[in-house]
């Protein structure tokens, strides 16, 4: 049976990586995301699994790690500067080929910033925040269910290629309460993890299982040479870029395309609905990978002739992938948290602003002579 | 006193694996002290290494124990608690780590460490420089030690040597807390004792357990193997005492 509950945002990251089969966490407080590790501390050892409260992100993270390494699914949450200092150790979980979930609970920025939400670590999320240029999958979600379903498929991505998998959520998602329904995705099978490093006794081989950060100076069983190494990760990488995922939202004739995720995709698909009511030819994409980008989608699309508002509560970040998708073919606009409608921290970007911008940029558009709206 | 021989290839050393170390370091012995008390304690089946971004680190590509190699630098002892949490408290697991490792970079993890009871073994090289890197300034630097990074000799403003084992036998979650060495037969089996029973401590579930060993690094200290053996016995053991601090 279903089980259906109204759940906030960071409450539903739990339910979901229960239901993904996780009974690890390690984290650390920090703001807006402390429901997640709360509800992890509360819920966990009535599950027989351990919950463990780190002395800072870095020694979470790492706890992770050790976690991953001994083979079970295993998850941190945290907002951006914790976020910030977790970079280290999730390159080297990218070098040892160690799948983990994080849940990055975006807030304000830069530095401490502020408590309240924001979008302003996409480009940290998407571009191998740490040191080495490595790849990691990032899933956006954009409502409390989806919250609870992507943590699933963080999961199951994160397994199926032994890479950390990134959930990007936001301060706003994480409060937000809505109708949560409890169920389990039916995910392809994946292998057994015939290399988790549990005691020589457990797994009963004759060698030992290593698992090992190349350093340079040592190389341990998975590759002749650093290139090698270097070579097999670029492989992988290719292979994770199949994973792209989004939503097209009445985009079919738009001749202007609202690019957002998370939070701002909920407000700008309002904003869509309301120009449609008034006959103008708008659509939205949804990024749900935000890395992988959905750059085919974008660049069909830019072929049709359409533009593009990017609508973000950053200075402007996901802009650039928009802009890398249309390859300067259309003309690519951004609504930023400039736009906010207060000035403080707990400012948002209200659908009325990208509704109000929606129309100015086809006016716009319509001056300069290009074909749009 | 009869000869002890103290080199060779112990059973556990993984076979087709070179010691990748300097002439005259002590850290291959070390690593043959710990393998054969892991086998001794007959635990080879049950033990899990998990080794950090030093030399000392090199042991771990040679034992034939299922391994967590070269971890972020100073965060052995969270990836120990995570994998050892993990499998339910089951494997025995211990760390090997430099001293910078350990108490500079890492100090936070270990202490913290420490604070939790964390049912490991923390394994601390003291050769009171940084090996890997070329010779620079380590935590344990004594005072007036010439490294790269001292080159006047290390003075007060500079920091002062750092006494771990006698400074977690002051936490509630240590069980034990030891320094040996490896210069002479006699030093090499009473740390293997150390050794020993902080691995028995730690299956006992008593806390975290931590054991220091004095290392020599003649290529970092211009001197040859046998200088740096009396310069341990001369001007390291009297600044860190051999001997149980907390047991």
């Amino acid at each position: 049976m279903t089980q259906r509950m109204l759940a906030q945002g960071n409450v539903a990251i739990g339910w979901g990586a229960v239901a993904a089969g996780c009974r690890h966490f390690f984290g650390y407080p920090i703001t807006p995301q402390n429901e997640v590790t709360e509800w992890f501390a509360k819920e966990l050892p009535q599950r027989e699994g351990i919950f463990l409260q780190g002395q800072c992100e870095t020694g979470s993270i790492n706890m992770v790690m050790g976690a991953a390494a001994a083979g079970v699914r295993v998850m941190t949450s945290t907002s951006s500067p914790g976020w910030a200092l977790m970079q280290e150790t999730i390159s080297h979980m990218v070098n040892a080929e160690l799948p983990c979930v994080i849940a990055l609970v975006q807030r304000g920025g830069p530095g401490q910033g502020t408590t309240q939400h924001a979008q302003m670590d996409y480009l940290s999320a998407t571009r191998g925040g740490g040191n080495g240029g490595y790849k990691n999958i990032v899933l956006a979600p954009a409502s409390v269910q989806e919250n609870h379903d992507f943590i699933q498929l963080a999961f199951h991505l994160a397994d199926k290629y032994r890479n950390p998998v990134v959930m990007l959520s936001d301060g706003l998602l994480g409060q937000l309460m809505e109708p949560l329904e409890l169920r389990t995705l039916d995910l392809d099978p994946l292998p057994p993890k015939d290399w988790a490093v549990i005691g020589m006794g457990a797994h009963g081989e004759s060698r030992r299982r290593a698992v090992a950060c190349n350093t340079g100076l040592i190389f341990v069983e998975r590759h002749a040479s650093y290139l090698d190494f270097i070579e097999a990760l670029d492989k992988k990488f290719k292979e994770m870029e199949t994973e792209v995922r989004y939503e097209s939202y009445r985009t079919e004739d738009a001749r202007l395309v609202l690019v957002a995720y998370g939070y701002c995709a909920r407000v700008s698909q309002e904003a869509v609905d309301w120009a449609r009511d008034e006959g103008l030819a708008v659509g939205l994409l949804r990024p749900m990978t935000v890395w992988p980008f959905p750059y085919q989608a974008v660049a069909a699309a830019a072929d049709r002739g359409a533009a593009f508002l990017v609508v973000e509560d950053s200075l402007g970040q996901m802009v650039d992938d928009v802009r890398l998708g249309a390859a300067g073919k259309t003309p690519v606009h951004l609504l930023n948290m400039l736009s906010r409608h207060m000035k403080s921290a707990s400012g948002m970007i209200l659908p009325d602003t990208v509704f109000q911008r929606i129309k100015d940029t086809i006016d716009q558009e319509e001056k300069s002579g290009t074909a749009v709206g | 006193m009869e000869r002890q021989w103290v080199s060779g290839t112990p059973a556990l050393w993984r076979k087709g694996e070179e010691a990748p170390f300097c002439p005259g370091c002590h850290d291959g012995t070390i690593g043959r002290l710990m393998m054969d008390a892991v086998d001794e304690l007959g635990l080879r089946d049950r033990t899990v290494c998990i080794s950090g971004v030093t030399c000392a680190g090199f042991i771990s590509i040679g034992l034939e124990l299922d391994s967590v190699i070269c971890v972020a630098h100073g965060r052995a002892p969270d990836v120990a608690t995570g994998l050892k949490r993990a499998l339910f408290y089951k494997p025995v697991v211990f760390t090997i780590q430099g001293d910078g490792d350990t108490i500079a970079i890492g100090a936070g993890s270990l202490v913290n460490a420490a604070m939790r009871a964390e049912n490991i073994t923390v394994c601390m090289i003291n050769n009171t420089v940084y090996g890997t890197t070329g010779g620079q300034m380590a935590p344990t630097t004594l005072t007036g030690q010439v490294t790269t990074t001292s080159p006047g000799g290390r003075e007060r403003t500079m920091g002062l040597p750092a006494h771990v084992p006698e400074m977690l036998s002051t936490l509630d979650g240590v069980a034990y807390a030891a320094r040996g060495a490896v210069n002479t037969p006699a030093n090499y089996q009473k740390t293997k004792k150390f050794f020993k029973q902080a691995l028995t401590r730690q299956m006992e579930g008593a806390g975290l357990t931590f054991v220091e060993f004095l290392s020599a690094c003649p290529p970092n200290w211009k001197l040859n193997p046998l200088e740096s053996n009396k310069r341990i016995e001369e001007e390291m053991i009297p600044n860190y005492p051999l001997g149980e601090f907390k047991a």
